[in-house]
């Protein structure tokens, strides 16, 4: 199983990764800001990921990192 | 160490190779096309690099590149090649960076005329490019005398972490004349210059920091901080670098400022006066930045000295600097002409007898 | 478990400063990690330029320079021929490399200095606040081109790839892009060709990545990505221009 862990205080919130997703797991929190006011990227469904690091590859902040 | 004969810019290029320059980055323009030539074929010799950029503005910011790489370098060119590397030079100077720059100046402004001239005088005193930065500035009246400015060059530049420019006009560049050309600097002498701020190559717990070779400061505290150390190595070098020579000044009841090629002639004119029983000297400033002000202030407040005058290839651009150093003690006239006119002998020893009456 | 994905010690810990969604930071980790991955780091001088990117001497984790607008070509000329055995890069964007250092970038080719350029176009000045730049689209509205650029006032974009791969002293230019998963994959991959070049002393190499200016052009990242790839990518053809 993958882990994904999205470093909040880094993301900007720009949605690429959510753009890159093949699965389209990645989205835009409704619920959470960061403290610069971003709505950071999370995963909807943490079991579906199959860790292929796309959303990581997409992300200009770097703030995405994945275990498997 | 025997007396040879060697051309200005040959020996001015032979004294840089000696005084440990390795690279050179350089643009033809006439009358100091002899460096880049003479680098050209000696440093490949000696295992230096010659590189001949795409422009001015390149070989100055090559010239930025290798400097903070931790080599010797340095560039040449003639007036309107020199504003065009003046982008380069401010960058460097921002950077605290050393190396060398020689001008051998030409008739100005624009594209100008190719015979010597000294109308570059304000453009090397005062920083050349934009902001707020200084110019070690020598203007030698010998080509031994360019030698030993050379030879020194790139010590004094390593020593303050600054930009020296060499100022010589096309007739130091251009003639002949015989020198000694001084022996190799030992690796030791050169490598006592420490460099570590230099990109050499770095990794975490190699002893240095990691180098930023760099002139962007966007916060107004660290800008400030530039500043502070720029201003802090002018007064230094204020205090440390001023050259100058004086010539009969002792008795001198007026006293001649000029500064390289036309110093020359006034000293010619000045020992045909003295002959007549005139009692004239020279002050002729070698370091134009920082300027001998309390040498000239001196020289000129003595009781015997009643005028002042200063002879330039321009229309008048140094007598500025001596007029703030005279600071209204004497009264201070000026002789020259902008572009290449050189004032004679006969027409400096007639604006003499004219300041005699007068 | 093992990391898949990790940063790369090739960068600093600082944060980047670029607007969400702005490619330099996928370009930054990209050439970072490649020069991990070579174990160059330690050997390594980069020169960052003026524009967004100017702070990019805050962010590789290796001796770095900044250059005057267009210059950085000619800095790394100067750095290589000091230390002609270590890497040397220069990281442009288009005002940069493609308008005000014309000259430097076509004659560091020319000579085929051993240097690495990675060239950024996003067909815009990002810092300057979005004006024209030499690499901006037929129509597209810049704050100099205000009712969208016309070949009649300002002829049509240059294609930098194409013209630096005629010049005898490079040796190796692709352009890639970075719209989807395979072309981020793809640019590592021509950044890594384009440094081994450098490192076999083969000649020039140059890396063209079409990226994305979402704040000046107006749109959404998501939106500017799309827009990368319907309408930057029919002008400029991505693929391996010159190898030598």
């Amino acid at each position: 199983m993958a882990v994904l862990k999205v470093k909040i205080e880094q993301c900007k919130g720009c949605g690429l990764c959510v753009r890159a997703c093949p699965k389209g797991l990645m989205r835009l929190s409704k619920t959470t800001l960061n403290s610069r006011g971003y709505q950071p990227a999370e995963i909807s469904d943490m079991q579906a990921c199959i860790a292929c690091a796309a959303c990581a590859r997409s992300c200009p902040d770097i703030a995405i990192e994945i275990e498997k | 160490m025997s007396r040879q004969l060697m051309k200005g810019c040959e020996a001015i290029s032979e004294a840089a190779i000696r005084g440990g320059c390795r690279y050179f980055f350089g643009y033809p323009i006439t009358p100091q096309n002899d460096i880049p030539e003479y680098m050209s074929a000696r440093l490949p010799e000696v295992g230096g690099v010659f590189v001949q950029a795409e422009s001015e503005v390149a070989a100055s910011n090559m010239v930025y590149g290798a400097a903070g790489a931790g080599a010797r370098v340095m560039t040449s060119s003639s007036s309107p090649g020199i504003s065009l590397k003046q982008e380069g030079i401010s960058t460097i100077a921002a950077a605290e960076l050393p190396c060398v720059i020689v001008n051998v100046m030409r008739g100005g402004p624009g594209v100008g005329g190719i015979q010597a001239s000294q109308g570059d005088y304000f453009q090397s005193t005062k920083g050349g490019g934009h902001g707020d930065y200084r110019l070690i500035c020598f203007g030698p009246d010998s080509v031994q005398e360019a030698i030993d400015i050379m030879y020194e060059a790139f010590d004094i530049a390593d020593r303050y972490r600054t930009p020296v420019l060499m100022l010589a006009d096309g007739l130091i560049g251009q003639m002949m004349e015989p020198v000694t050309m001084p022996e190799f600097k030992s690796a030791a002498e050169i490598s006592k210059y420490d460099k570590p701020w230099a990109a050499t190559g770095w990794y975490e717990g190699c002893g240095k920091p990691r180098a930023v070779i760099n002139s962007l400061y966007i916060e107004d505290d660290e800008l400030e901080a530039l500043h502070e150390r720029l201003q802090s190595r002018y007064r230094q070098i204020e205090k440390n670098e001023v050259r100058y020579e004086r010539y009969l000044c002792d008795d001198a009841e007026i006293i001649l400022v000029a500064y390289g090629t036309i110093s020359r002639v006034c000293r010619a004119a000045i020992d045909e006066l003295r002959e007549r029983g005139w009692k004239v000297g020279l002050l002729r400033p070698i370091s134009l930045w920082p300027f001998p002000s309390q040498a000239v202030y001196q020289a000129v407040a003595a009781p015997s000295v009643k005028k002042v005058l200063t002879v330039e290839i321009s229309a008048g651009q140094m007598v500025e600097d001596v007029r703030l150093a005279v600071n209204g003690v004497k009264p201070v006239e000026f002789l020259g002409w902008p572009g290449s006119r050189i004032a004679t002998v006969e027409e400096i020893s007639a604006k003499i007898a004219q300041m005699r009456e007068g | 478990m093992t990391r898949v994905f990790e940063r790369t010690k090739g960068l600093t810990e600082a944060e980047m400063h670029y607007c969400p969604g702005c490619g330099h930071g996928i370009v930054h980790r990209l050439v970072a990690e490649v020069l991990e991955e070579m174990e160059l780091l330690k050997v390594t001088a980069g020169v960052s330029p003026v524009g967004c990117a100017v702070f990019a001497y805050n962010y590789f984790n290796c001796d770095m320079y900044e250059a005057a607008h267009g210059r950085a070509p000619a800095v790394a000329t100067g750095i290589k021929r000091v230390h002609p055995d270590h890497c040397v890069f220069t990281y442009q964007g288009d005002g940069d490399l493609a308008s005000i250092g014309t000259a430097e970038i076509v004659h560091a080719a020319h000579r085929g200095e051993k240097i690495t350029t990675i060239f950024i176009n996003n067909a815009i000045y990002g810092m300057t606040g979005g004006q024209m730049a030499p690499t901006t689209l037929i129509g597209q509205k810049t704050t100099t081109t205000p009712l969208g650029r016309t070949v009649e006032h300002s002829g049509k974009p240059i294609r930098v790839a194409e013209m630096l791969a005629t010049i005898e002293g490079s040796a190796y230019i692709e352009r890639v892009a970075l719209n989807n998963n395979a072309n981020i994959i793809r640019t590592k991959k021509a950044i890594k060709n384009a440094f081994t070049a450098q490192m076999e002393r083969k000649g020039f190499s140059l890396v063209e990545v079409l990226s994305t200016c979402p704040t000046n052009w107006g749109k959404s990242p998501v939106e500017a990505m799309q827009w990368l790839e319907d309408e930057m990518i029919p002008y400029y053809p991505l693929g391996l221009f010159k190898e030598v």
